[in-house]
């Protein structure tokens, strides 16, 4: 076991499953940084430090700074993926998946469907997401909703470096097109990531803790928020059953359900509008598939319908908080 | 020689200094850590956007980009109403929800900055096909870097715009770098942007953008052109960036001695000021007033900015829709 953050994490992933893997393939914008400059390729090593170091060691075949062309990063990528490699594909923020979504949603996701399950598109994209550093309505958002609503496509967001590990590799493995979301949020969250080949299976949520009392559901930064909410919560003697999702498609429905038939109340915390989202998801899985375990009606914690605002008052008000989450919690505690 | 007017010239001066001041105090501003988000700053490019919005009418539009705090100075939006936007208060340009990146401010025909990439051309387009809807000469412009041309959406506006014959002028302001990668690398048309839009079917002008005479210029006839009803037209501006891509940016692709060199030889306001004197058309001391007064101006702007009211929170999502039910 080793302690780092999931910068780290991601980027020594990347590294060891391309020495493994020779078809393994990075593109993205500045992932190198510095070609066409005096300072020269690796100048700054990608925007986000995950990228940093590969271009020295895979050359420029494998590792490539694109032009910015987001519609041509994706189209390439599943390009390359039909062609038998295995692409990963940069967006240096997930709400430029506006730009290239013809590329994810008509293209990479239904290549296999629709050509009668006789292809694989191994494409993996990593996209950086997420709100609360003010970078206000073009740069905050967590549309892995949409994506998650696009069958085709399957949809991850790690919480922890270990899981960044697990789940980029499992990723790398497959041969599904695999939406990769990281939180800017918590690029610097530590922890211990164990050594050697980890794969964590899709589909398989993680409970961070188990309190019996209430469920709550949520994914990437939000599955922290629930955490602090959890840990004030204990001095007044409850309990949360806190499922980190951890792939939002696949669904670990069961995670999900099982701990409901236990508790009876749920409170989902997703960082996104209400409408059509994952929240909403959840919540309707709950309500027809365990509605006779309910004692009280499932809580959405979410932003309001309405686009991330830059102000630092008005994003915290967006925001789900830990506060919003605990609220929500003692209300269907006391739902009667 | 130039034949512009004695106040044109000291407005055209205001209006690039007051540019110049605003990025440089947002530059000192942003370490004391009060501003949040992205900053990108337009220093050292501000002959492009005041020789070419000083020609302009509130009436022809703009659309900007990432980088557009200089594209807003010179169409005409408060400068503290813009400091106030960048500091996120409620009587910010746009009520604190845009930040430095997406302010708009349609009264002056600034229709947005634009923190996508490529976002605004085709925008620009539409712009201009309003205005020859209208058939009063009115354009619409597209400021665009070197690095937004590499995206389809600006393919597909430089195409539209020339089958539809719209009154459109793409300007690629060409300051060598997107981001940390450099032109050479990013354009295959490499060190030169405006032959793209010609092959489009564009006519197309060529300045230097650090040169406010040949920038207004060109401009000049590129404008008269595409106002008599020929269609679209693009100007390259070959220009440089004084800062970071954004505030924090370690600039670590800039060759040794790199920005003291453009510094020293490409400022914009250093060589408006030597044409200006030396051909007796303006004085230093009427230059150095203007810069005393700018500096006032900002630094009221940003001390009714650190004190401006945040946002009521209750207000976060207020301005969704025109009307909801
Ligand atoms: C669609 C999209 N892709 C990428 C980015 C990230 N980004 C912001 S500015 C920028 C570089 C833009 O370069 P250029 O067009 O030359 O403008 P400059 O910054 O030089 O003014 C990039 C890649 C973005 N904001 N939007
Ligand atoms: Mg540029």
């Amino acid at each position: 076991m080793a302690v780092m953050n999931i910068r780290e994490a991601i980027l020594r992933t990347l590294h060891d499953e391309m020495e493994r893997d020779g078809d393994i393939l990075v593109l993205g914008e500045d992932v190198v940084g510095g070609n066409g400059t005096a300072g020269g390729p690796e100048a700054i090593g990608g925007i986000w430090g995950t990228t940093g170091g590969l271009w020295e060691k895979f050359g420029p075949n494998r590792v490539i700074d694109t032009p910015i062309s987001e519609s041509a990063i994706i189209g390439a990528a599943a390009g390359a993926a039909l062609a038998g490699k295995r692409p990963v594909a940069e967006l240096m923020f997930a709400d430029f998946v506006g730009v290239s979504l013809d590329q994810l949603w008509n293209q990479m996701a239904k290549f296999r469907y629709m050509f009668g399950g006789k292809t694989r598109c191994p494409a993996v994209v990593r996209m950086v997401y997420g709100a609360g550093m003010q970078t206000a309505a073009q740069h905050s958002q967590s549309v892995y909703a949409l994506l998650t609503a696009m069958p085709g496509l399957k949809v991850v967001l790690p919480t922890t470096p270990a899981d960044a590990k697990g789940l980029l590799t499992e990723a790398l493995r497959g041969d599904d097109p695999v939406m990769f979301f990281e939180h800017k949020a918590l690029y610097g969250v530590k922890g211990e990531v164990p050594d050697g080949d980890y794969r964590i299976p899709f589909g398989q949520a993680r409970m961070v803790r188990e309190g019996g009392d209430v469920t709550v559901v949520a994914c990437g930064r939000m599955v922290n928020f629930a955490e602090k909410a959890a840990d004030k919560l204990v001095a007044d003697g409850i309990g949360v059953d806190l499922i980190d999702l951890r792939t939002t498609s696949p669904l670990d429905e069961d995670a999900i359900l099982d701990s409901v038939e236990q508790t009876g109340r749920l409170v989902v915390v997703d960082e996104s509008p209400p409408r059509c989202s994952l929240a909403a998801d959840i919540a309707a899985l709950v309500a027809t598939r365990a509605f006779t375990s309910l004692k009280a009606p499932p809580e959405m914690i979410t932003g309001p319908h309405a686009p991330i605002p830059f102000s630092r008052v008005l994003e915290r008000a967006w925001l789900p908080s830990p506060q919003t989450i605990e609220g929500a919690i003692r209300r269907t505690l006391a739902f009667r | 020689m130039l034949q512009l007017g004695h106040d044109q010239l000291l407005g055209a001066y205001r209006r690039m200094s007051t540019i110049r001041a605003f990025e440089e105090r947002l530059h000192d501003e942003i370490k004391t850590g009060e501003i949040g988000g992205f900053t990108h700053l337009y220093a050292g490019q501000e002959a492009v956007a005041v020789g070419i919005c000083d020609q302009l009418t509130v009436d022809d539009k703009i659309v900007s980009t990432h980088r557009g705090h200089g594209h807003c100075i010179a169409k005409g939006c408060d400068v503290k109403g813009m400091m106030l936007e960048i500091y996120g208060k409620a009587d910010g340009l746009c009520k604190g929800r845009a930040g430095s990146m997406h302010i708009a401010d349609l009264e002056v025909g600034m229709l947005g900055a634009n923190g996508i990439v490529g976002g605004g051309a085709p925008q620009a387009v539409g712009a201009a096909l309003a205005a020859k809807m209208d058939g009063k000469g009115r354009v619409g412009i597209a400021f665009s870097g070197d690095g937004a041309c590499n995206q389809g959406t600006t393919f597909e506006a430089m195409n539209l715009a020339v089958v539809t014959k719209a009154p459109a002028i793409f300007v690629f302001e060409n300051n060598h770098y997107s981001e940390h990668t450099g032109v050479d690398y990013a354009v295959g048309t490499a060190k030169d942007i405006a032959s793209r839009a010609e092959a489009f079917g564009m006519k197309v002008w060529r300045a230097n953008g650090c040169d406010f005479f040949d920038t207004f210029e060109q401009f000049r006839d590129l404008l008269a052109y595409v106002r008599a009803g020929n269609g679209p037209a693009a100007i390259e501006l070959d220009t440089e960036r004084f800062y970071g891509h954004f505030e924090g940016d370690p600039q670590r692709y800039r060759g040794s001695g790199e920005l003291d060199r453009i510094r020293e030889e490409r400022d914009c306001l250093k060589a408006f000021r030597k044409v200006v004197t030396d051909a007796a058309l303006l004085t230093d001391a009427e230059m150095d007033a203007i810069d005393d007064e700018v500096r006032i101006l900002i630094d009221e702007a940003v001390a009714q900015a650190r004190a401006g009211a945040d946002p009521d929170p209750a207000t976060v999502a207020d301005d969704v829709y025109a009307e909801y039910y």
